[in-house]
């Protein structure tokens, strides 16, 4: 640490840093030390990069398998519309470098999996998890229980946001909570908003994504209380914050009384993704039609029916002429969907539309009623390009 | 009344109500009011047998209530309940 110096830019750039008395020049040369690895770099990832690159955080690593889209832009402020159609880790590492160049920038474009996730977070000091499913959150927090690592966590949805440090070294050299001391297990997938149902309000990410790279900072410098042992929580919508305090569980399958687990796991199996669709496939089973084959009923004149199963304002974006009876409502207007012909279901991706006829089938004996593969994306991509895909 | 404060993905099931004025003596009580009052919301909550979900957890003011006396905690007039879902980031 002693031989880490500081050239006239480096000191002027940080001179904000070097004139508080508690951070001082020592803080920076943390930092400056630090290595971190950033799970994915959208909403949470990009104030979190911006910052940490900014502050001066040495070595900063970046985990995002996915390109850049238009409707990333509302909230993903490290992009630009020029970078529409490119790697997220390629465009990041532009804009970063552009911002801070005494900053190792190191990209990783793969999805993190039980796999690679050792070998990469094994590397860093700090991870930072900006995901954004449950398999992923799992997965990271596992991996920096089983390296030792601190997991700087923060989550969203709609206009809540969540944050927390695990795993973070204590005065009497254990470990804090971890995420699974929180939520032991994940939900149940039919239990939890879909992708298609969730949103989030552009700015609230820039607000956690901000608090983690506050608290990614106090973890490095030592300076000031982390959330360790704590969950803070944020209403945006309400403006209610609140924090409570977050136990170590007996229970804990890494690090409790017991443990059982000592290596990563199947975390899309844990997660149950993937295994509705198979008791589906055996017990009540969804008909799919695809864009192309619902096409041809349309010109072939045979009579049939279309229901939009999304929300209303959903249909304000784009429709596609279906009749529209919310998921949550389907039961109650089950009378409204014919017996008697072919009866179209669509949603914005195909999952919902899965969940009605699930249902309608089940409960009411329907026999007639067909899932539109895709929902109305797939619909906007191949039969109606003029539709916004939201 | 306590209140109970729902979580923004279980608001579907509320009427988009964020807040719940519930009576009872304990947690168990309150959770059963505010299930009473919103049938959908129940299987999302507790089990068949009443007991609360294992990916649920539930808060009286900043304590997770297994470390106080679980369900059974005793909850006063101006008791504040949270019910803290695992929220993942838009894609379940």
């Amino acid at each position: 640490m002693e031989k880490l110096s500081f050239s006239k830019e480096e000191l002027e750039r940080y001179s904000r840093h070097l004139i508080i008395p508690e951070f001082n020049i020592e803080g920076q040369k943390k930092l400056k030390a630090a290595k971190v690895l950033v799970v994915g770099s959208g909403g949470l990832g990009s104030p979190l990069l911006l910052y940490l690159t900014a502050a001066g955080v040495g070595t900063i690593g970046i985990v995002d398998f996915d390109v850049v889209d238009s409707s990333n832009l509302q909230r993903q402020v490290l992009f630009g519309e020029e970078n529409v159609g490119e790697a997220k880790v390629d465009a990041a590492k532009k804009r970063l470098s552009a911002l801070n160049p005494h900053i190792k920038i190191i990209t990783y474009n793969t999805h993190l999996n039980n796999q690679n996730a050792l070998d990469i977070i094994k590397d860093y000091d700090v991870v930072a998890d900006g995901t954004d499913n449950f398999p992923t959150r799992y997965l990271v927090n596992d991996a920096c229980v089983l390296l030792d690592k601190v997991n700087v966590y923060a989550s969203i949805f709609r206009f809540e946001g969540q944050a927390s440090v695990f795993n973070q070294l204590q005065e009497d050299g254990t470990r804090g909570p971890n995420y699974r001391d929180l939520f032991p297990s994940p939900p149940p997938p039919g239990l939890v908003p879909s992708c298609a149902e969730g949103g989030v309000i552009g700015v609230l990410p820039g607000i956690l994504g901000s608090i983690q790279a506050n608290e990614v900072i106090k973890v490095i410098s030592g300076v000031g209380e982390t959330l360790s042992g704590r969950l803070f929580l944020f209403d945006a919508a309400s403006f209610e914050t609140r924090t409570l305090k977050v136990q170590k569980s007996p229970t804990n399958p890494l690090n409790g009384e017991n443990p059982s687990q000592t290596e990563l796991i199947d975390y899309q199996q844990f997660c149950g993704v993937g295994i509705e669709e198979d008791v589906a496939l055996s017990e009540n089973v969804v008909k799919p039609i695809s864009v192309e084959a619902f096409l041809e009923l349309k010109q072939s004149g045979e009579d049939y029916q279309l229901i939009d199963v999304r929300e209303a304002f959903e249909f304000e974006i784009a429709e596609m002429g279906g009749e529209l009876i919310p998921l949550a409502t389907i039961a109650q207007n089950a009378d409204r969907i014919s017996k008697d012909k072919k009866v179209i279901i669509h949603c914005k991706a195909g999952k919902r539309s899965a969940d009605a006829i699930k249902t309608l089938q089940s409960t009411y004996g329907f026999t007639n009623l067909y899932n539109l593969e895709g929902g109305i994306l797939a619909w906007a991509e191949k039969a109606d390009t003029a539709l916004a895909r939201y | 009344m306590a209140r109970i404060i729902i979580p923004t993905p279980l608001r579907k099931f509320t009427s988009n109500q964020a807040n719940f004025e519930a009576e009872g003596k304990t947690v168990s009580e309150a959770i059963l009011a505010l299930t009473t009052s919103y049938g959908n919301l129940k299987q999302h909550l507790v089990d068949d047998e009443g007991k609360l979900r294992s990916f649920v957890r539930v808060y009286l003011g900043d304590e997770d209530i297994n470390v106080l006396q679980k369900e059974a905690t005793p909850i006063e007039k101006d008791s504040i309940i949270s019910i803290i879902p695992a929220i993942a980031g838009g894609i379940a």
